[in-house]
């Protein structure tokens, strides 16, 4: 049995980091953000732009993300900054409050001086860092782990090396009962059919064909066509030859375990084994839903060296090419090229992975977490009001 | 760069292995857990893909274990498996290879 050593939270969750963050529910916040976050050592900063002159569906997912990004296990406690007649950040501080997180919510409006709230802010952050330097870590299971699967700045390595190399990861990690998240709706168009056969029953493989469906609607009402633009020139002269192979270099981050379950942008599983969740192939919008889904760390592939972090959760980088790793050391965490050199199987890679996984939800810290790289950003769906 | 094997082979079942350093006419194959002696017959650039044994006319490309294309004139060992011989899949053959267990 593989076990780490987390923090339990009220609600029952694991955690693998212990943060404190201060996150808007307004992108005009943003600066302020980072000013009443630099005020106390260690505590992180979560910007982002959703929240206002939004659409009902994009208020919705902005919301649902800011519950998961805030109540996130890995977060000990979250301050919501919101502003004037905005109620988001009171809407999410009541829910997360009804759950037993550590959350408080701090208006930006004309009956309250900056200076008072850079004070009330500081001395609430204060007191949750010194609250959260006394809780513990607790031996937990495998089982109890949500990972997030993701790519970008692939190369036409990374369907040979990382990916697979995951996979086989992915694979084992849900053998051990725990959880794999795949993301990246877009990436898989053109094997979604391959997928859909991956599915536990028949629902749940036309749930995940509905998304890929809709997903390409809404690209082709933007006059572009994915299927006829790829593989791309540069993506034959590198070897690929057809999309369903393109796509399938990208959904082998799955392994071949059934699919169990297909979830929306940001929402947790409520299966566990391995899962589809429907999130566009930019990397920092799909790493957010990642994390505000639930998943504590996520594993990234880079061919070409993407510095995409988390504020959130741990990223592991596997780098696909022997270059990249020696290029971009102090960036990558795994080095996949080891695959094309000779020295390992993909299999073995797999196991590295496990292997840093595990390290790293025992607190070692990852290329991105060392270097501060906290990209966050929420899917948009519709125009701006 | 040193390298133990040429070539890689993503799955068993597959009938193409990639190209792990370009390869020239006349090599032969080394593939981790393939034993037979395949002579590459034109040059191979890396991350590309070259036929392990034969493949006919209209028959599914195979990697990752799965139907990646069909071959659009027949394609023998040692030789290059890309665009000029091999072709993606018709919305037909999609739907029906989508069989969904039920």
């Amino acid at each position: 049995m593989k076990t780490f050593k987390g923090y339990r939270r009220a609600n029952g969750n694991i955690g693998v980091r212990n943060h404190v963050i201060v996150i808007n529910t307004a992108g005009e916040l943003s600066s302020f953000t980072k000013k009443i976050a630099q005020l106390v050592p260690g505590v992180i900063p979560v910007i982002q732009q959703g929240g206002e002159s939004q659409y009902e569906e994009d208020l919705k997912q902005t919301v649902r993300t800011l519950i998961g990004t805030a109540g996130h296990p890995n977060v000990s406690a979250a301050l919501l900054l919101g502003i004037g007649e905005n109620s988001i950040a009171n809407e999410v501080k009541e829910y997360l409050q009804e759950q037993n997180h550590h959350v408080e919510a701090l208006h930006f409006n004309k009956s309250t001086s900056i200076a008072t709230l850079l004070k009330e802010g500081k001395d609430w952050l204060e007191k949750a860092v010194k609250k959260s330097k006394a809780e513990k870590r607790v031996t937990a299971d495998v089982s109890e782990l949500i990972v997030g699967l993701n790519c970008g700045g692939s190369d036409a390595w990374s369907g040979i090396t990382a990916n697979p190399a995951i996979g086989s990861f992915s694979d084992a990690i849900v053998n051990d009962g725990g959880t794999s998240v795949l993301a990246e709706t877009t990436e898989a168009i053109g094997a979604e059919h391959i997928l859909a056969n991956q599915a536990i029953n028949a629902e749940v493989g036309q749930e995940f064909l509905k998304i890929v469906n809709d997903y390409e609607a809404r690209i082709r009402e933007t006059g572009e066509d994915i299927r006829s633009a790829n593989p791309s020139p540069g993506n034959m002269t590198g070897g690929l030859t057809t999309l369903e192979e393109k796509s399938l270099g990208c959904i082998k981050k799955g392994g071949s375990s059934p699919l169990r379950e297909v979830i929306g942008y940001a929402e947790s599983p409520t299966e566990k084994g391995f899962i589809f969740m429907d999130t566009p192939g930019y990397d920092v919008e799909s790493v957010s839903g990642l994390t505000a889904g639930g998943a504590q760390i996520v594993l990234f592939s880079t061919g070409k060296g993407s510095p995409t972090g988390s504020p959130i959760a741990p990223v592991i980088k596997i780098g696909t090419n022997p270059q990249v790793y020696k290029m971009m050391q102090e960036h990558i965490d795994v080095d996949a090229g080891k695959i094309i050199e000779g020295l390992n199987t993909i299999d073995e890679i797999g196991e590295e992975i496990y292997q840093k996984l595990i390290e790293t939800a025992d607190g070692s810290i990852t290329a991105s977490e060392k270097h501060k790289n906290q990209e966050f950003a929420i899917w948009r769906l519709a125009e701006t009001i | 760069m040193q390298q133990k094997y040429n070539a890689i082979l993503l799955n068993e079942k597959d009938n193409v292995a990639v190209a792990l350093r370009t390869i020239k006419a006349g090599e032969t194959l080394s593939i981790q857990g393939v034993n037979e002696k395949i002579k590459v017959m034109e040059t191979i650039g890396y991350g590309h893909k070259i036929c392990l044994s034969y493949i006919s006319e209209n028959a599914k490309i195979i990697k990752y274990g799965e139907c990646m294309g069909m071959s659009t004139e027949k394609i023998l060992p040692g030789y290059h498996v890309h665009v000029f011989n091999v072709r993606g899949l018709k919305s037909s053959e999609r739907s029906s290879a989508a069989h969904i267990k039920s």
